[in-house]
């Protein structure tokens, strides 16, 4: 199968799943879930590791690449670090 | 009998792996269907994200010293960042930092998309540059320049292009500053040139497809130009993106923005998917489609919650200047009852519930914990509080609840539309601060009214409401609220914050 076929099947089965977990989050949950999946969007981070680490390099390949990762790694650490400090809110009168 | 030995590729082992992440994502957000487990969630979806990063790392063969060095330089800036973004932001200011991560999801898929183009061109300029057959190069150039991968760096560089300057209009809309006014700017052929924009970069991204010859027949040094101007497509869709972020939201009125954010949000997400196109590379499909879909779903439920399409929020300039007119629609006879502190405090004590209704209002004053512990203070005296939460409260999805979440209103208090709206008969004051339009009963009656169709918050149905705003002036739809003329309304004319601390101080003398 071409590899673009293959890939187009990922992605619409994919966004299938992310309509079915997703509408299940309660609405009180909806600021968390947004920075979380920003946090997850980061992954990117993965296209822009491989894009920054070619073997072939070129100045103008590596500034664009490592501008990437910055980038990137922001939306990874920052939202990952915020969804936990916002749930930390919502969970801590339970305990 | 098996005859075939399993034999898995290196590069097999490694999209097994980018499985596993994608997994661990979809489990994460799975378990953000409840309070008790979202935060085992989000510790899964991190655990995840490690895995795919950890992955590409070991794959990558023969780095040289160097430009491992830059990457670590990057991820330390980004990490540095990431964590003063994510601890120093105040909750009041969630909508603009998730705006803000929004545009930076965007903008890394654009650069990587163009890395990986530029990355392409460098190796076609190096090997027709060089002194191979003439049947390897053109055999190098259909492997390279592979027809949708050509397509995908051009719509990750459109999508990304708009996320980007669209996020940064948005949060600059958020945070006040002077440069993007929170009222929706429009000009006349505005919806004419975000189209004309829009199909112009399409048509270049499409281009390559259909105006260069074939490299199977072109000439190789054809090939070699159809690089470069390839190049100028590139660029071409990169400049025309970023202004089309602009264009698009600056035309947004400040209360849409859970709509825009949300839209964007879902940008990043397919900006992303699109970028896994480009690269191959099925994790980054697969997670860009989840996060596309979640922006999608949220864009959905806030245009429900105001009754508009998504086409009247991004063009229909809501929240200008208030028109003539349509402030006074006939139906607003008698005058508001201004009622004091004490007057308030009294009636809330006496009451058996009470239900809290707050909106923007609340976050500008800061008066999240204020609120809580008036409700609190109630409690004590043994009064039902219960807080009306409407969808588009806030300038975000969700934005009200993680404010009383951070001032420690119980979980349980904090009540969606459908829950609370059967609830306001039976309930003695309802205390609205800081919201107006989704209170304002002329959208169950008046079809002549903007915000008609709306579902509201029904507290006109309570025995008494008692609103606190700084004056009588209109909402953002720019239409007067009926509520504050009814006889079982009365106003408590202040600022949020020090209105509540005045309540309470009163209510601790009764």
């Amino acid at each position: 199968m071409d590899p673009f076929v293959t890939s187009v099947i990922v992605f619409v089965l994919a966004i299938f799943i992310g309509f079915e977990v997703i509408t299940k989050v309660p609405s009180a949950l909806h600021t968390p879930l947004m920075s979380g999946s920003n946090a997850i969007s980061g992954i990117t981070l993965v296209g822009a590791l491989m894009a920054s680490m070619n073997d072939d390099f070129q100045t103008l390949g590596v500034i664009l690449g490592t501008l990437a990762v910055v980038f990137a790694t922001i939306n990874v650490i920052g939202g990952y670090v915020v969804t936990n400090r916002m749930l930390k809110m919502f969970d801590s009168r339970k305990s | 009998m098996l005859n075939t030995t399993l034999a898995l590729s290196p590069d097999d082992i490694m999209n097994l792996l980018y499985l596993t992440a994608a997994v661990l994502f979809i489990v994460g957000l799975k378990l953000l269907s409840s309070i008790k487990t979202a935060r085992r969630g989000n510790l899964i979806s991190a655990l995840g994200m490690l895995l795919a990063c950890a992955v590409t790392l070991a794959k990558l063969t023969g780095p040289t010293l160097g430009s491992l060095a830059w990457i670590g330089a990057a991820v330390a800036v980004g990490t540095i960042c990431g964590l003063l973004l994510a601890l120093k932001t105040p909750m009041t200011g969630m909508p603009q930092m998730v705006a803000l991560l929004n545009g930076f999801g965007g903008i890394a898929s654009l650069l990587v998309a163009t890395a990986d183009y530029h990355g392409r061109f460098a190796r076609t300029i190096q090997t027709f540059g060089s002194d191979a057959l003439a049947e390897t190069k053109r055999q190098f150039y259909t492997q390279t320049w592979v027809w949708d991968s050509n397509l995908a760096i051009g719509l990750t560089v459109l999508v990304g292009g708009i996320t980007f300057t669209g996020s940064l209009v948005a949060f600059g809309k958020l945070q006040g500053l002077s440069i993007t006014p929170t009222r929706p700017i429009q000009f006349f052929g505005q919806k004419f040139l975000i189209g004309l924009g829009l199909l112009a970069c399409l048509a270049l991204a499409i281009a390559p497809l259909v105006v260069f010859e074939s490299p199977l027949t072109a000439d190789l040094s054809d090939l070699v130009n159809h690089a470069h101007q390839f190049n100028w497509f590139i660029i071409a869709i990169c400049v025309i993106s970023l202004l089309l972020g602009i264009l698009l939201v600056i035309g947004i009125g400040g209360a849409d923005m859970p709509v825009v954010v949300s839209l964007l949000n879902s940008y990043s997400g397919i900006a992303a998917a699109m970028a896994g196109f480009a690269l191959r590379n099925q994790a980054l499909i697969i997670t860009g489609a989840l996060v596309g879909a979640s922006g999608i779903i949220l864009t959905n439920i806030m245009c429900k919650a105001m009754n508009r399409s998504l086409a009247n929020v991004l063009f229909g300039g809501v929240g200008g200047a208030p028109k003539a007119g349509s402030s006074s629609s006939g139906k607003i006879t008698g005058t508001a009852r201004e009622m004091t502190a004490e007057d308030v405090a009294i009636q809330l004590d006496a009451a058996s519930q009470v239900i809290v209704v707050p909106g923007y209002g609340m976050a500008v004053a800061q008066a999240q914990h204020g609120v809580a512990e008036l409700g609190k203070a109630l409690e004590d005296r043994g009064v039902t509080v219960k807080y009306a939460i409407h969808p588009v409260a806030g300038r975000m999805p969700g934005h009200m609840n993680v404010l009383l979440a951070e001032a420690n209103v119980p979980y349980e208090q904090l009540c969606d539309l459908e829950q609370i709206n059967p609830e306001f008969e039976q309930t003695d004051v309802v205390l609205v601060i800081g919201a107006n339009d989704v209170t304002n009963p002329a959208a169950r009656h008046a079809t002549e009214s903007p915000i008609y169709g709306m579902p509201i918050l029904n507290v006109d149905q309570a025995r008494s409401v008692v609103v606190i705003k700084r004056s009588l002036n209109p909402g953002f739809a720019g239409i007067q609220n009926e509520l504050y003329f009814q006889p079982n309304c009365g106003m408590l004319f202040g600022d949020g914050k020090a209105m509540v601390n005045a309540l309470i101080t009163a209510l601790a003398e009764i």
